[in-house]
């Protein structure tokens, strides 16, 4: 009968085939994630559209960063060690205390917050030289990016005791309304040589 | 006394083994679910820059890369000590760029197109001036959702 030649299939070989296919794996992985600065690119200009004046910007609503090939900063004209940028940067987004010199206020009305008295559009813009090293151009692009989020993060745990990753949807747009991303990349200019 | 090196003796049994594959089976299915494979065969040296607020990239099938950075020891004869641009497999130029984009929007799905991110690994020792030179050539192409690679850390 086929019954009693039905034998056990040795399995004492599994174990080894399993190992080798895990050591094949174990070596290909890489676990790493991918983590970076997140922008967005503005879209070309048309060839055709002129030089509007109706987007041109008050002075005092911008904020002038510029980054030399000595990697040195240069903001609001005067040259700043990277270490005060952040508070600078923070200092110009919200104004607090209405300076002539900062960026202007207004009175607008946000889900959540009821009507704020908060800045008008303000602008930050970073310039740098073809010889800037790319290392600094991303510290300084952390330092803005940071600004803005320790001002979100304020902002959200006062009025939502959270930090603002981790709002609901509605409250991050009421939030983001609150603290526009700021961070404009200039159209570049071709300054300076290698 | 000898009550105790009786018990002894008898307890030196073999180990049973009998459920071994299936501890190797497990860790096996782990590595093959989180496995990613080398996308690439970097032949740049290519060290990304620290950043505090660097955010985890999602969907990976929705990401291409652009190395940048000095070529590698064997490769320096050849290209030179000069910051290069590696896409895939190969050295490119800049105008190369506008190419590679439309071919991998391509292999995307229609509905993800939009979502397309390029993550710029870019050695920090680059010089702006080619970084430029790709990100208006990515402008160009409309790829306009950019991650500047960098590695998390929590303090500058």
């Amino acid at each position: 009968m086929g019954k009693k030649e039905l034998s056990p299939i040795n399995a004492g070989s599994m174990a080894d085939i399993a190992f080798l296919l895990l050591i094949f794996f174990l070596i290909t992985t890489t676990m790493d994630v991918d983590t970076g600065l997140q922008r967005r690119l503005p879209r070309l200009p048309d060839e055709d559209q002129q030089e509007d004046s109706s987007d041109k910007i008050k002075e005092r609503n911008v904020f002038v960063v510029l980054v030399n090939k000595h990697d040195e900063l240069l903001v609001e004209s005067k040259p700043m060690d990277i270490h005060q940028l952040r508070q600078k940067a923070k200092e110009f987004i919200a104004n607090p205390n209405n300076a002539e010199n900062l960026p202007e206020k207004e009175i607008k009305e946000l889900p959540y917050f009821g009507s704020v008295f908060i800045t008008k559009n303000p602008v930050i813009s970073l310039t740098n030289d073809r010889g800037t090293s790319y290392g600094m151009y991303i510290r300084v692009q952390n330092e803005l990016v940071a600004a803005k989020q320790e001002l979100r993060d304020d902002i959200s745990i006062q009025q939502f005791g959270a930090k603002f990753d981790e709002l609901t949807e509605s409250q991050t747009d009421a939030v983001k309304n609150y603290y526009p991303s700021v961070l404009s990349e200039a159209e570049p200019k071709n300054i300076g040589g290698k | 006394m000898s009550r105790f090196s009786k018990k002894e003796k008898k307890s030196t049994g073999q180990i049973n083994t009998a459920s071994l594959p299936d501890i190797v089976f497990m860790l096996l299915f782990f590595f093959m679910t989180t496995t990613v494979m080398k996308e690439v065969n970097l032949m740049i040296t290519v060290k990304v820059p620290d950043a505090t607020e660097a955010r985890k990239l999602e969907k990976k099938s929705l990401v291409s890369y652009i190395y940048m950075g000095q070529p590698l020891r064997s490769f320096q004869k050849m290209f030179g000590t000069e910051p290069r641009i590696q896409l895939n497999d190969q050295f490119k130029n800049v105008v190369d760029i506008a190419d590679f984009i439309a071919q991998e929007r391509d292999a995307m799905d229609e509905n993800d197109r939009n979502k397309m991110t390029v993550s710029l690994k870019i050695d920090s020792d680059t010089r702006m001036g080619t970084v430029i030179d790709v990100k208006q050539s990515l402008r160009r192409a409309q790829a306009l959702k950019i991650s500047y690679s960098a590695r998390k850390v929590e303090e500058l």
